[in-house]
């Protein structure tokens, strides 16, 4: 069979839209033909993956408590992936998040007051705008490229984790294991529905995601950004700093994910442990795209994954799919995303004339 | 056992979408009594979520039909694991045993939810009104192999491969080494600290340095057989199994094991629900109450030494023996516990010293 | 420290920059022909899932690691195609292929869990290795002659052959080397696929080489360590090569001087960090001795995109 791209003129608006929809759908069906195959209940897979956290009312505190993070880092991402900036180290800048916001709070453990929550905040965000600042300087300073850099810094993070949690912080009280204190009641972050566990982390997410939208299409820091990213040299020529951009990419997409980092902390967590690093900060990667590295879709994207991790966990309990399992439904989840951004961008012709498209 | 298998699973999927809001009423008293594990590995990792899985069994084995078992593995220690333990409660479980210790957070919010649900805690120390805690002294285990290592080691190196220093692995270096001691003054147990449960390569490195350097007997505080294998492939003395027999990995370096057997306290527990009676209380048996098994030892080991390493075990069993007992002296010198006391079970929690010997 | 000791600890690091230098080098050519894979861990899983449960099955420790090398380059090839024929993101695509080797491989080896298979050991009489310095020479695995003779052959391949010298010109300049009539994607698919043969080859020595067992995540982020390792080696196989056993004897001279009895001087989360830090001042030392010229592939990450 015989195919050729054509370049659309513009993206495609309805691809644009239709095509996340598309990849969740192809791999529920695929998954569902794979998992039968492999000799699991491929059918009760996709139900209680896609379809149980959806219908189920007592999933929906689940979903929003576990999107929270994915979509706070994810909008923070999708600013520097739209200006050609490639941080892929959120993670490591949601470690320092959360480490600084527990450093506060292990200072002010002898303290109360309303005003030690909205310090920690700060404090995480200044973490990992803090994490950010070397690939930043490194690459307007030195060219180095920031996808290595920031990748090797997330290990770094980690590890400086562990050491804090087996040493200095470790809870005096706690024999022996590696964990610090619990965080006090003014420490942690308020329920905001009664009776669930939903936090204050959620309506943060909301806001962030509503302000970069608002941002990215409505002020002149969004137009330059876009250009940057699309047109360096025009970006150039039309008076934007390339280096400002990048700096502004990093040090925004640090500090949210920084401020993602400590109201896990201070939410779910509740004091640091060395389990903290759970993959958001890649799972994020995950879900800008997932989102089209635009902040509205994003809360959608961040809601899709949410998803698949808590239909993953009730797949697991009642039709005892693998944890594993759920990894392959993710993953799959972005290569079909990944493999239809080509229908945003191209048109797709059946046909022999094929010359001038790809020689 | 009902770990959900392809038939019940319409069933079960079928009554978790028609009754979304019935949370733990879901289902009602004249079933079975449906039973929940939240574990932190998968079941096949031949250690300690192996220990559990075949206590699951057991209950099966002794409860049949009343009983209705789900085994989760895998769970992340974190958020997540308050998830699956939320959800096992909405599914109706009545008990629910958390087989980790970063769980423990988790099992005392989403009791609070559950007050009707029974949680069990392995190895934590937080509880409340429906919250126990459980484990096992696998440091009376420690002191039967440490006698086999005193008795067998020609080097007096032995290496030992701790994971975290947390009270647990503290007080089985200790006991290992005062019971080998006791057999050779000369012993010296060097501890490699890995700062990891699950780096099998890193296990692996880290016996190849203890051997090099002299060790001729090898323990781990690891869940895995890494360290056994480098025991065979070397031709040293040996090593342990930890948590189950492990001898299929090295049948000539597996001295014997350490094997958790948490059937006698599941069974306990079910019975004490069944009968109304249970109380959050911490239970924390050994080798007297079947909990703490001595796997068998490999026949290369003299029959007088076999002796030796039983009569210590029996000796635990009736009481007649305490691993811990004065004088203790630790690594700096200092004497810790006087001639002819004891360490008692809140001084074994507060450990964070090491006995003479120990270089750690 | 004596002579013996000394060999052994050679021995040991060896063998745990193996499976790194493998999978670096294979990384290498895939970044020198411009594209970034950062799915080295999830290919090394697969790969070290298919060799254990081929030397399970057949105990023939030659084709499990051409099994590994074959799924290696397979599960590569969902890579390739994605982001050389469908020009998708590589960083995301890269990612995506990670969790899908992990989960695979995870799923794949339930079966496997808690079941023994023989290490791959040296293929010389073990009369040539008595000898402690001879064991130097004659006691390795053929995993780690295998990486030692990569090396070179990667070398010559870049340097010496017409092919090397295409591959590099795609990952300069891609525009120019598909206007003088070479095909930029062909090149490329060519060297992902190595680059996944010899990631599937590196999570092969985990159960051929280190430790004779399959345990989930049984390569607990070495994959990571090998993206690090070639930026370190700043795209030179030989530097690749001192590198890896550099890492290696970061990775176990710390368990070394815990054996011998002495305390760590330095924690050792800082030990686990060094080669990442390492590579990061690695980074900025080309950086300033090239006056803000990156010694990576110029093209490195970039879709190719020729115009219409």
């Amino acid at each position: 069979m015989q195919f050729r791209l054509e370049k659309r003129p513009e993206p495609s608006k309805a691809m644009l839209y239709l095509t996340p929809v598309g990849a969740v759908l192809a791999t529920a069906l695929v998954g569902a033909i794979v998992f039968s195959l492999i000799g699991y209940n491929g059918l009760g897979a996709v139900r209680e993956i896609f379809l149980t956290p959806l219908l189920n009312p007592l999933k929906w505190q689940d979903l929003a408590v576990k999107s929270a993070p994915l979509i706070i880092i994810a909008v923070g991402l999708s600013i520097g992936y739209r200006a050609n900036v490639w941080n892929i180290g959120a993670e490591g800048q949601y470690v320092l998040g959360g480490l600084a916001g527990t450093g506060i709070a292990l200072l002010t453990r002898d303290m109360s007051g309303p005003w030690i929550l909205p310090l920690m905040i700060g404090g995480g965000v200044l973490g990992g705008m803090a994490w950010a600042v070397l690939p930043a300087l490194l690459r307007t300073r030195l060219q180095v490229n920031e996808i290595l850099t920031s990748l090797m810094l997330t290990y770094v993070a980690i590890q400086l984790l562990n050491y804090l949690v087996i040493g200095p912080w470790k809870d005096p009280m706690g024999f022996g294991f590696p964990q610090t204190r619990m965080f006090t009641a003014d420490q942690m972050l308020p329920t905001i529905i009664p009776r669930t566990i939903v936090h204050l982390g959620v309506p943060i997410a909301l806001v962030v995601a509503v302000a970069a939208w608002f941002m990215m299409s409505r002020s002149v820091f969004g137009y330059q950004v876009k250009v940057v990213g699309a047109a360096p040299d025009a970006a150039r020529y039309g008076g934007f700093s390339v280096n400002r951009t990048i700096w502004l990419a990093l040090l925004t997409s640090g500090a949210l994910a920084g401020l993602a980092g400590v109201l896990e902390a201070a939410g779910p967590f509740g004091r640091m442990v060395p389990s903290f690093p759970t993959n958001y900060g890649f799972t994020a990667i995950i879900v800008a795209f997932l989102g089209r590295l635009n902040p509205l879709g994003i809360i959608f994207a961040g809601l899709a994954m949410a998803i698949a991790v808590v239909g993953g966990e009730v797949a697991q309990t009642t039709i005892k799919l693998p944890a594993a399992a759920v990894g392959i439904f993710q993953s799959m989840m972005l290569f079909f995303l990944l493999a239809s951004d080509l229908l945003v961008r191209y048109r797709v012709r059946f046909g022999d004339r094929t010359v001038e498209a790809r020689a | 056992m009902t770990l959900i298998t392809r038939r019940n699973v319409l069933r079960i999927g079928a009554a978790g979408l028609a009754l979304p809001f019935a949370g733990s009423l879901a289902f009602g008293q004249d079933g079975p009594l449906k039973i929940g594990f939240v574990n932190v590995g998968p079941k096949d990792d031949n250690g300690w979520t192996f220990g559990h899985w075949t206590g699951a069994k057991a209950l099966e084995a002794e409860f049949g039909d009343k009983v209705e078992i789900t085994f989760v593995e895998s769970v992340p220690e974190g958020p997540d694991c308050e998830r699956v333990l939320r959800e096992l409660a909405q599914q109706g479980n009545k008990i629910i045993f958390a087989t980790s210790f970063g769980f423990g957070d988790y099992v005392i919010k989403v009791a609070r939810e559950f007050p009707d649900v029974i949680f069990e805690h392995a190895t934590g120390y937080q509880r409340s009104d429906n919250v126990g805690t459980y484990n096992a002294r696998f440091h009376e285990g420690r002191a039967v192999m440490g006698t086999l290592a005193g008795h067998l080691s020609q080097t007096n190196n032995i290496g030992y491969i701790g994971s975290f220093p947390i009270p647990e692995v503290v007080m089985g270096i200790n006991a290992f080494t005062l019971a080998a001691r006791k057999i050779n003054p000369e012993i010296t147990v060097n501890v490699v600290w890995l700062s990891s449960w699950h780096d099998p390569a890193k296990e692996a490195d880290a016996a190849r340095a203890l051997i090099d350097q002299g060790a001729d007997i090898l323990v781990q505080h690891t869940d895995g057989p890494a360290a056994l294998q480098v025991a065979e492939e070397r031709g040293i003395i040996g090593g342990f199994g930890q948590g189950a027999d492990m001898s299929a990995f090295a049948p000539k370096s597996h001295l014997s094991a350490i094997i958790d057997v948490w059937a006698p306290h599941y069974i306990q527990v079910v019975k004490d629900v069944q009968a109304g009676t249970w109380v959050s209380d911490d239970s924390w048996p050994g080798i007297a109450a079947g909990e703490v098994v001595i796997g068998a030892y490999n026949e290369k080991i003299p029959a007088d030494v076999v002796a030796a390493a039983e009569a210590v075990k029996l000796g635990i069993a009736d009481g007649s023996l305490n691993p811990f007992t004065g004088p203790i002296l630790d690594n700096a010198g200092t004497e810790r516990v006087p001639a002819g006391q004891i360490v008692d079970d809140a001084g074994l929690w507060a450990m964070d010293w090491y006995v003479e010997g120990v270089k750690a | 420290m004596s002579t013996e000791l000394l060999i052994a600890v050679i021995i040991t690091l060896i063998g745990a920059s193996t499976p790194i230098l493998i999978a670096a080098l294979g990384e290498l050519v895939v970044e020198k022909s411009g594209v970034l894979n950062l799915g080295v861990e999830g290919m090394m899983l697969i790969g070290a899932v298919v060799a254990f449960a081929v030397t399970f099955a057949t105990g023939n420790h030659w084709l499990a690691i051409l099994c590994a090398a074959i799924a290696g380059s397979a599960s590569s090839m969902i890579f390739a195609f994605l982001t050389l024929t469908l020009s998708a993101n590589q960083v995301a695509t890269g990612l995506a292929l990670t969790i899908f080797g992990t989960g695979f491989s995870a799923l794949f080896g339930q079966a496997y869990t808690g079941k023994p298979i023989e290490l791959f050991r040296s293929v010389f009489p073990a009369e040539l290795a008595t000898h402690p310095v001879w064991r130097l020479v004659f006691g390795h695995s053929p995993l780690v002659y295998f990486s030692l003779i990569m090396v070179v052959a990667v070398w010559f391949f870049l340097k010496k052959t017409r092919t090397g010298l295409i591959l590099r010109a795609v990952g300069e300049n891609d525009l120019s080397a598909h206007s003088i009539g070479y095909s930029v994607v062909l090149t490329r698919y060519a060297a992902v696929a190595f680059g996944g043969a010899m990631a599937g080859i590196a999570g092969s020595c985990f159960p051929l080489l280190l430790t004779p067992q399959w345990a989930e995540r049984l390569t607990a982020g070495r994959g990571w360590i090998a993206l690090a390792l070639v930026v370190f080696a700043a795209w030179r196989p030989f530097r690749l090569l001192a590198g890896a056993y550099l890492f290696g004897l970061v990775m176990t001279i710390e368990l070394y001087t815990k054996a011998s009895g002495s305390t760590g001087f330095l924690p050792s989360e800082f030990w686990a960090a060094l080669p990442y830090i390492a590579t990061i001042v690695v980074l900025v030392l080309i950086s300033l001795r090239r006056s803000g010229q990156s010694a990576a592939p110029a093209c490195l990450g970039k879709p190719f995109m020729p115009a219409q």
